[in-house]
């Protein structure tokens, strides 16, 4: 065995290839080719109006759509200093509920679990164990059917605007999904369950965990930015700790620490440094679970999905049941020129959006670092650290254990390929 | 497996991957889907592939890269019907902005070294590189009408989509028309209909991501728009957004920003 080389990843979002060199045995090279082409959001942003930003930026990811919108509404917001009103932001909670669940319940049973049973696909997963993947399924709709209710479709919603919303959902809509949500809550409590108790490969990395922390609530929308290394930043102030470096070799930017450490951000780093904000029965399934904290196991990021499955489900009961808005769903716009941060929790980890406007609401500069683009240096450093195991398996086994960690990422390639600077690769 | 059940693969190019997502979004519909058919193909949902010729080749996404050039018309070779699967795939989506610039500049705008960049200056849809057998409009697509592309392929039967504008679906759900009552701008009179009219029905005017409908008044519509304008240049922008290249919006806003005293 020479190389391990998958020149297409299969159950990824967006298109990729994995490649490991090795020289007697050892790993000498590892990379994770992006061939997704450019997009130039970043471009194509200039000039244009402020109201626009969130329906263009959903445009980056289809599967993650709701975390563009609010990180590029909460940018937006804080360059014009306004402030959405409480009922709007228990909403967007609520869509970030329903994103969640989506998102999760996607990865965790359609892309990572056919690879703890040594299946291709879900479809085949289907075939032996039936009611995981009809429960997955119904899992994931409520996801969709939240999102649908407040933004008309679960794949670019069309209710985000900067203020708020453009209009209340209707109650009785929202509240019919009371039902669903609770056979949710006790399912996804289940998935713990089954999570813990799949063969996942051995691995330990002492990551520098980072998510957004909020002493009050799962950290999703608002906070700081927090580090297990004890870095604490407003998100103002997230690219005084964190840059982006031009790796020759890629020719892909990285996301490093100022320190020119990588970083871990996602669910790991959610769970790891936010598990005290977690609700009564997600905090229940984490501690049932029996695992050592914080966890370390990259492949594991599965069992914290289902965890934050449990928490979301259980926040979006709450929500649901509460839901009576009054007063306006938008704050009205007051244009005037500036600049501003935001950052959200996308299902992927952290994403920042930073904005300048002028007088007449145009955007005139946009930055947007996507979680995977922070993760490469990462998955890439995870690989070369698994690659002395790698080396000694059968090379179909070897193949696909490697492919299983960059999986269990849940890299979106599409979302982190806008911005990278590549080299594409003539292949697949 | 019956010979007779179809083979379905399913490509992406430059896109954001939500039209695919609609297929594995088919909650209630995928299994009996996949039972239906023979995914031999599908990137985001199976390691396992069969070589082709195909039946049916979904497409989502748009041409960006001489690459993409060489293997949409592969794919082409390979499959019987081949579908452009939403508006990047029929008009060359979001991403089609940079016809109207110079990628160039954008390329500088966003990243240090442009000169390691592989791209076409325009971002084109597929039949503009290859013969199409049927556009999807939609930015992302309306599962219901993939699953009726895909119901009535098996059923050797035309599929049953609208060509009738947005304003049909307002008035069928009794959305209060934002444009005559609101003074909203609104694309929904030259938007095909499709996506249900979700944004008339938030408060808010469409901004025609299932693409222009067939011999509409476009220069009318164009005109009630900037009259309603909320700020300049609001008109150009949304007939220059999501489906911006396709033809009919294309020749509109071109003719906008050719007028004196517009948008500058």
């Amino acid at each position: 065995m020479k190389t391990i080389e998958v020149p297409a990843l299969a159950r990824v979002e967006g298109e990729g290839g994995l490649y490991i060199g090795l020289q007697d045995g050892k790993a000498v090279e590892v990379r994770l080719d992006i061939y997704e082409p450019p997009r130039f959001f970043e471009g194509f942003l200039r000039d244009r109006f402020i109201q626009e930003v969130p329906d263009i930026t959903a445009r980056i990811c289809g599967i993650c759509p709701v975390a563009y919108q609010m990180s590029s509404a909460y940018a937006i917001e804080n360059a014009l200093d306004i402030k959405i009103s409480p009922d709007a932001r228990t909403l967007r909670r609520l869509m970030y509920c329903g994103e969640y669940i989506e998102s999760h319940a996607l990865h965790i049973y359609m892309l990572q679990a056919p690879d703890l049973f040594g299946k291709d696909s879900a479809f085949e997963l289907a075939a032996i164990a039936p009611d995981v993947v009809k429960n997955a399924l119904r899992l994931k709709k409520i996801g969709n059917q939240i999102l649908k209710a407040i933004g008309g479709r679960s794949v670019h919603p069309v209710n985000v605007c900067i203020g708020g919303f453009y209009s209340w959902p209707e109650a009785a809509p929202i509240q019919a999904l009371l039902p669903d949500l609770e056979w949710g809550l006790q399912t996804a409590i289940d998935c713990v369950k089954w999570a813990v108790t799949l063969p996942y490969p051995e691995l330990e990395i002492d990551y520098e965990f980072v998510a957004l922390h909020h002493p009050d609530e799962y950290g999703v929308i608002e906070g700081e930015i927090w580090s297990s290394k004890g870095r604490k930043l407003a998100i103002a102030d997230y690219e005084k700790g964190y840059i982006e470096e031009h790796v020759k070799r890629s020719n892909a930017l990285h996301g490093r620490t100022i320190d020119g450490n990588t970083y871990l951000v996602g669910p790991l780093s959610r769970i790891n440094l936010n598990h005290e904000q977690l609700l009564p029965a997600a905090k229940k399934a984490l501690k049932d679970a029996k695992l050592k904290l914080p966890i370390k196991n990259p492949y594991k990021s599965l069992i914290a999905r289902a965890i934050e499955l449990v928490d979301f489900y259980e926040e979006a009961i709450q929500l649901v049941k509460s839901y009576k808005p009054v007063g306006p769903a938008h704050v009205e716009l007051k244009l005037k020129a500036g600049e501003g941060a935001g950052a959200t929790e996308a299902p992927r980890g952290l994403l920042y959006h930073r904005y300048k406007i002028d007088e007449n609401g145009l955007v005139k500069f946009a930055k947007i670092t996507p979680p995977t683009a922070q993760n490469l240096p990462r998955i890439e450093a995870d690989l070369l650290a698994m690659a002395p195991k790698i080396v000694k398996m059968p090379e179909a086994e070897a193949t696909l254990t490697a492919e299983h960690l960059v999986r269990a990422y849940d890299p979106c390639i599409s979302c982190a390929t806008h911005f990278l600077k590549l080299k594409i690769e003539e292949v697949g | 497996m019956p010979a007779s059940k179809p083979t379905v693969a399913v490509y992406k190019f430059s896109s954001c991957d939500g039209c695919q997502l609609s297929l594995l979004n088919m909650e209630d519909e995928l299994l009996d889907l996949a039972n239906a058919v023979e995914i031999a193909f599908f990137l985001e949902a199976t390691r396992a592939s069969q070589p082709g010729p195909y039946d049916i080749a979904l497409v989502e996404g748009s041409v960006t890269t001489e690459h993409e050039v060489e293997r949409i018309k592969e794919i082409r070779s390979q499959a019987k019907i081949l579908i452009a699967l939403g508006t990047c795939a029929t008009a060359g989506g979001i991403q089609a902005l940079r016809n109207f610039a110079d990628a160039d500049d954008y390329a500088k705008i966003v990243y240090d070294h442009p000169e390691y960049l592989h791209f076409l200056k325009t971002s084109k849809p597929m039949s503009e590189y290859v013969t199409v057998d049927m556009e999807l409009w939609g930015c992302p697509v309306n599962k219901a009408q993939v699953i009726e592309v895909i119901v009535s392929l098996l059923n050797n039967r035309k599929p049953n989509l609208p060509s009738y504008p947005v304003c049909l679906e307002c008035k069928r759900r009794g959305t209060i028309c934002v444009l005559v009552d609101k003074g909203i701008p609104c694309l929904g009179p030259g938007t095909v209909a499709g996506c249900g009219a979700l944004c008339p029905a938030c408060g808010r005017g469409c901004y025609g991501c299932f693409g222009p409908a067939h011999q509409m008044n476009f220069e009318s519509l164009s005109v009630i728009n900037q009259k309603l304008e909320r700020y300049p240049g609001e008109a150009y922008r949304l007939f220059r957004g999501i489906s911006g290249y396709a033809p009919d919006f294309r020749k509109t806003a071109d003719a906008i920003s050719s007028t004196p005293k517009e948008i500058k």
